[in-house]
């Protein structure tokens, strides 16, 4: 429990949440293995399906439950 | 004393036919159960006990429960003690009953081997130009969402009255880690670049019984699918569908843990937000999870803090009153998750998809320089939840060794076919492999075998306990067909 109230007291200070085309960069994601993850950015374009405009915009479901 | 929380998942996916100029999304997931080739024979599903428009608060609503003629006949129960069929349009696969929380993430999984494999049945239908995609996800992005449910055996005896003053603020504040993640924002809420859950965004009511409209935190739908003297299902319907396994194991097992103490009656006073419907998507939309909400004393505080007072509480009470190796992982999971998204989220990317979808996408968008409104980021998002793994992003992050696994493959492999042993899911997974020829129908809480033609006998199964394979195992072993297994089960009863 020590543990956890330290961590709470070494909160970041954040700013508000992010919206409309903000940088969520600040998050510190960045940080995220990113030796794997430049391995994957580096064959994403052949991995998406084609068409991502079209494939986007024709993705309509009903709504369930 | 709290009852074994036998639980469950159920998850309605998103299946799209590309290039096929006029989409019938029923009968694209009608093809889906169609061609599932997984069970030896297709066995119907009887409708009889189900009632979803009884409500927990004690009224029933007549307008509720009436299957769709075409649904009702696409509808298969699986050798694994699953039910697949067609929900609203969305093929859905409801997992077995299990006795613990690993268990069920472990079939939920399964379900997504069963999607993948009905979807390259159907592909070998459709003509050249046109491919059939599975999402394992909850949103077009377009305000259209289906469910991904959990169920919960509560105690009859314990009030419904209580359940609606604990739940709302755990379930609202459990969404930093049951997220999925989602690009944008949707059903009129206040815009974002990207937020913390697939769901949040759709919930309008504190307590309700509807879950296509206006949906509740707490669903008061009342249909135990056993004994209603003895028992309360509670469903859960606030959940997104996750990848992760240990993302899965998580939000089941904190929330069946949360459910132990509450019906031992050993939580401390309620926590309550002011008002849960807002804060439900604030907490969604908070990605530095450093906002603070509401609470109904005047009070406030951050999701996170209240999810840490939910563990202190449940740590003392798992000490005292819970065995098994499950509740420690489940606690410990649950600390660790904690304690990194308050150090960082994105160390929590190993294991959650909301965070492991975002580092992918805020990696991607830095290196092509792309707004949050670009359809690549869109397609990229989507692509995360395909449950085919040659497309599907999460596969590739998990392959690459970004993201931890609970499970082999083998073991998820095993339970697409394997029913879970503790449960009447082993009796009635045993008796699709082994009777399915003789079994006309099947239900969550009966089995309806054909003796000799025309001749129905009806097997109940109201205890969700009682057709485990201890129990019920040497009984099978001793009969070598349904007309057996009858005769043996009227001597027992008789």
């Amino acid at each position: 429990m020590a543990d956890q109230e330290q961590g709470r007291r070494r909160r970041r200070t954040k700013g508000g949440p992010p919206s409309g085309d903000g940088d969520l960069s600040g998050l510190g994601m960045a940080q995220v293995d990113s030796e794997k993850i430049d391995e994957l950015l580096d064959e994403i374009d052949s991995v998406l399906e084609e068409n991502a405009e079209e494939f986007v915009k024709n993705y309509v479901q009903k709504g369930g439950e | 004393m709290a009852i074994p929380k036998v639980l469950g998942t159920e998850t309605e996916y998103g299946v799209i036919i590309r290039n096929r100029s006029h989409q019938h999304q029923a009968l694209a997931a009608a093809a889906v159960i169609d061609n599932y080739p997984g069970g030896p024979v297709r066995v119907q599903w009887s409708y009889e006990h189900e009632s979803p428009g009884s409500d927990s608060r004690g009224f029933g609503h007549e307008n509720f429960g009436i299957p769709e003629p075409e649904s009702a006949l696409i509808n298969s129960v699986l050798t694994n003690g699953a039910r697949l069929y067609v929900d609203h349009s969305h093929p859905e696969y409801s997992g077995p009953e299990c006795l613990d929380p690993r268990e069920a993430a472990l079939y939920d999984k399964a379900g997504e081997l069963v999607m993948a494999r009905a979807g390259r049945e159907v592909q070998k239908t459709l003509p050249p130009n046109q491919h059939i995609r599975l999402y394992k996800n909850n949103s077009d992005g377009k305000s259209s969402s289906y469910g991904a449910h959990e169920n919960y055996l509560l105690s009859r005896r314990t009030p419904f009255g209580r359940v609606v003053r604990y739940l709302p603020t755990f379930l609202v504040t459990r969404q930093i880690f049951t997220g999925s993640g989602k690009v944008g924002a949707e059903n009129h809420r206040p815009a974002c670049s990207y937020q913390i859950t697939q769901r949040a965004d759709f919930f309008e009511e504190v307590v309700g019984l509807e879950t296509t409209l206006r949906r509740p935190i707490v669903n008061t739908r009342d249909e135990p699918h056993g004994d209603p003297t003895r028992y309360r299902r509670l469903h859960v319907i606030i959940g997104d569908a996750n990848l992760s396994e240990v993302q899965i194991f998580l939000k089941l097992g904190v929330t069946a843990l949360f459910l132990h103490a509450f019906e031992d009656d050993l939580l401390p006073s309620p926590l309550q937000l002011a008002d849960p419907v807002k804060a439900c998507w604030q907490v969604s939309h908070d990605l530095s999870l450093a906002e603070t909400v509401e609470m109904e004393n005047g009070s406030t505080a951050t999701a996170l803090e209240l999810q840490f007072r939910y563990l202190a509480w449940l740590s003392d009470y798992a000490g005292e009153h819970l065995e098994g190796e499950v509740w420690r992982q489940v606690l410990g999971e649950w600390e660790k998750v904690l304690v990194d998204l308050e150090r960082d989220p994105g160390l929590t990317a190993d294991r959650l998809d909301w965070t492991a979808k975002l580092g992918l996408l805020e990696a991607y968008r830095a290196r092509r320089d792309l707004s949050w409104s670009h359809p690549r980021l869109a397609a990229l998002a989507l692509q995360y939840h395909d449950v085919e793994p040659t497309r599907s992003i999460y596969h590739r992050l998990v392959r690459g060794g970004a993201m931890r696994r609970m499970f082999t493959d083998a073991q998820i492999e095993e339970a697409e076919r394997i029913p879970p042993t503790d449960t009447r899911a082993w009796f009635r997974g045993a008796c699709v492999s082994r009777f399915g020829g003789s079994l006309v129908a099947a239900n969550w809480d009966s089995l309806l075998f054909e003796r000799n033609p025309g001749d129905l006998v009806k097997v109940s199964m109201m205890e969700p306990l009682k057709g485990s394979r201890i129990g019920a195992g040497p009984l099978l072993d001793r009969v070598r067909d349904a007309a057996g297994l009858i005769r043996e089960l009227s001597r027992k009863n008789g």
